[in-house]
């Protein structure tokens, strides 16, 4: 093990970092903000453009045209195949993530319109287990998936996760191979499939439908990769670069399509979903807008 | 000269009844004394005690055998159990990943084709194969060799054998993740029967992106893990030595994955490993493989594909409505 200070710089999400209480310290310009002020612009300061986390619920909220998301499979929720216990039993861990999220699950489902397009969609949010992705998940996303398919609708998903379920083990793992088994049947559907990678998408969620987007977007700053910064580290001894597995990294590199600021992501997956799916131009840009 | 004998720790008290056993032949020799009775005594000791050992090891005793350095790796039983195999080099982009390798190859006379993860022997040859931990580029050559598998009607055989993809720079920068997630996808699409087999280690994501296959085949001392007993502890444990209690709680040993349903059938290994006997862990393995060939070969086309995908979408155990479903 290395215990040297780390000379890079990589963004992590602690419960600290999401505002409480009146005011918070804006990370990006230093500056002291109303927290109202964030949450009225769905978690970015409106000066510096810095994006806080946002829940599942309160982006689905801002998403879809008023009214029309409709949930689904609420009720699946994680089981405990393996009997796995480490500091605890996974049973009690996954009802305190119920209890502090108050999700049934990491990522919530369903179908609604964006700017009139119907699309099935998959939100995940990291205050359940970090978004990790075990058999609940896998299957949450496979069926939105397959409600895509039986539709003939696109499919969006919205990824923030840590990587795969430790206490699902070998099941976890499978869930990468589930979800893009069904991703490539909506590709041989003709279906758009859009990615969009919020802070943080790492490991075992990149890896698999994350990644698999006809078009990826990622949010700004958002923390995206495959091995994390500490294993990197340790296997390579590399010093990595400032900036390093952020989403303006993958954008240099040619691995996202675009970063859209989540203030204007609404209006840019209309723009795209219109472009790749219904095949005229969007009412807004029709009527002169954007 | 001869390599020195790596002796794993649980096989310690075995080492030492075999250096009595040397010791008393010795003796035997030298003194012209028959101590034939004594001799025979210890081999039935050192046996009994290697088939206790055996039958009662722990899964983290399994991940020291399957990272044994004197395992058979992937191209050793490319060579025991097929012929003519024609490597074929490179992902037609960046550069040829010598931890992934492939190419065509005979199987019981029918052509095949081989992608397989390999590990290095010697110093020079471990780094050469960057101790089996693919590229980006690595997973990409699997799948120019898997689509070229298609085209031609070959069955894929993958053999599985990495701690994991590699962590490192470049490997993000060229985009591991979307190299393993198409595999997942393509795999998951290739209209071609396909059998992959864990010969050593399973490691992650690394071993999945050439692992989405009809049958999944794994000897009996290798393993598979979302994440290495090690990586596990760290995390979950906050301490790296609770490996061995991580091992046993990710189930993930050849008989916990066979009855999860994540492998199809366990190849037995020769008593003390597939070290102590590599011809006969590759007759073992050859004949497993044949089997299921034969038995992919019955579903052709549609039939196929939806057999897989089905194989799939059933893995992983979930609630829906507080019923418990997979």
């Amino acid at each position: 093990m290395h215990f040297d200070k780390p000379t890079y710089t990589v963004r992590k999400t602690k419960k600290k970092d999401i505002p409480k209480g009146v005011y918070t310290k804006d990370p990006a310009s230093g500056e002291i903000i109303f927290n109202k002020e964030v949450e009225d612009n769905q978690m970015v300061v409106p000066k510096s453009g810095h994006h806080f986390p946002l829940g599942a619920r309160a982006r689905i909220a801002k998403l879809f045209d008023e009214g029309s998301f409709v949930e689904m499979d609420a009720a699946v929720r994680s089981s405990d195949p393996l009997n796995f216990v480490d500091s605890q039993p996974y049973p009690e861990r996954i009802k305190r993530y119920e209890r502090d999220s108050g999700l049934p699950e990491a990522v919530i489902c369903g179908v609604g319109k964006i700017h009139g397009v119907d699309v099935a969609a998959a939100v995940m949010d990291f205050r359940f287990c970090g978004g990790a992705m075990g058999a609940a998940a896998g299957e949450k996303i496979t069926r939105a998936i397959e409600a895509a398919i039986a539709k003939k609708i696109p499919c969006i998903v919205f990824s923030a996760s840590g990587g795969a379920r430790m206490q699902e083990g070998i099941y976890s793992l499978m869930q990468m191979a589930k979800t893009s088994a069904a991703l490539g049947r909506l590709a041989q559907a003709r279906l758009p499939f859009i990615s969009v990678l919020t802070h943080p998408t790492m490991g075992g969620v990149t890896a698999s439908f994350a990644t698999l987007g006809d078009v990826i977007l990622a949010e700004p700053g958002a923390l995206i990769g495959f091995a994390g910064a500490r294993v990197i580290k340790d296997t390579t001894k590399q010093t990595l670069p400032v900036g390093f597995q952020t989403a303006e990294f993958l954008l240099k590199h040619g691995l996202i399509d675009q970063i859209v600021s989540r203030l204007e992501m609404r209006d840019r997956l209309a723009e795209i979903l219109h472009a790749l799916h219904v095949r005229r131009k969007s009412p807004a840009r029709a009527a002169g807008k954007n | 000269m001869e390599t020195p004998t790596y002796v794993l720790e649980f096989e310690k008290p075995l080492r030492e009844l075999v250096k009595q056993l040397d010791e008393l032949r010795q003796q035997s020799i030298e003194t012209n004394v028959d101590l034939g009775t004594e001799i025979h005594a210890i081999e039935g000791k050192i046996e009994a005690m290697q088939r206790d050992i055996y039958s009662n090891l722990t899964p983290w005793q399994k991940v020291q055998i399957a990272r044994h350095p004197r395992r058979p790796y992937a191209l050793d039983y490319v060579g025991l159990i097929c012929e003519s195999f024609q490597e074929l080099h490179g992902d037609r982009q960046f550069k040829d990943d010598q931890a992934l390798v492939g190419g065509t190859a005979f199987f019981n006379g029918d052509a095949v084709m081989i992608i397989a993860q390999q590990k290095g022997r010697d110093t020079k040859e471990k780094i050469a194969r960057n101790f089996g931990m693919p590229q980006p580029e690595g997973y990409r050559k699997a799948l120019r060799l898997m689509r070229m598998a298609e085209k031609f009607s070959l069955p894929v055989l993958t053999f599985i054998d990495t701690p994991g993809a590699f962590p490192g720079i470049e490997s993000e920068a060229r985009h591991v993740s979307e190299a393993i997630a198409v595999n997942l996808r393509e795999m998951a699409m290739l209209r071609t029967p396909t059998i992959s087999v864990v010969v050593g280690e399973g490691g992650s994501g690394g071993a999945l992106g050439i692992g989405v296959t009809d049958r999944v085949l794994i000897f009996e001392n290798s393993y598979y893990s979302v994440i290495s007993p090690e990586g596990c502890a760290a995390i979950l444990w906050k301490d790296g030595t609770a490996a061995p209690k991580a091992a046993a709680a990710l189930k993930l040993s050849a008989d916990h994955l066979e009855k999860l349903g994540v492998v199809d059938e366990v190849i037995p290994e020769p008593l003390g490993g597939a070290h102590n006997d590599p011809a006969q862990a590759a007759g073992a393995l050859k004949y497993a493989l044949q089997k299921h060939l034969n038995d992919l070969r019955a579903l052709a086309g549609e039939k196929l594909l939806e057999t897989r995908y089905e194989r799939y979408r059933h893995l992983g155990v979930y609630e829906d409505a507080g019923v418990v479903r997979s």
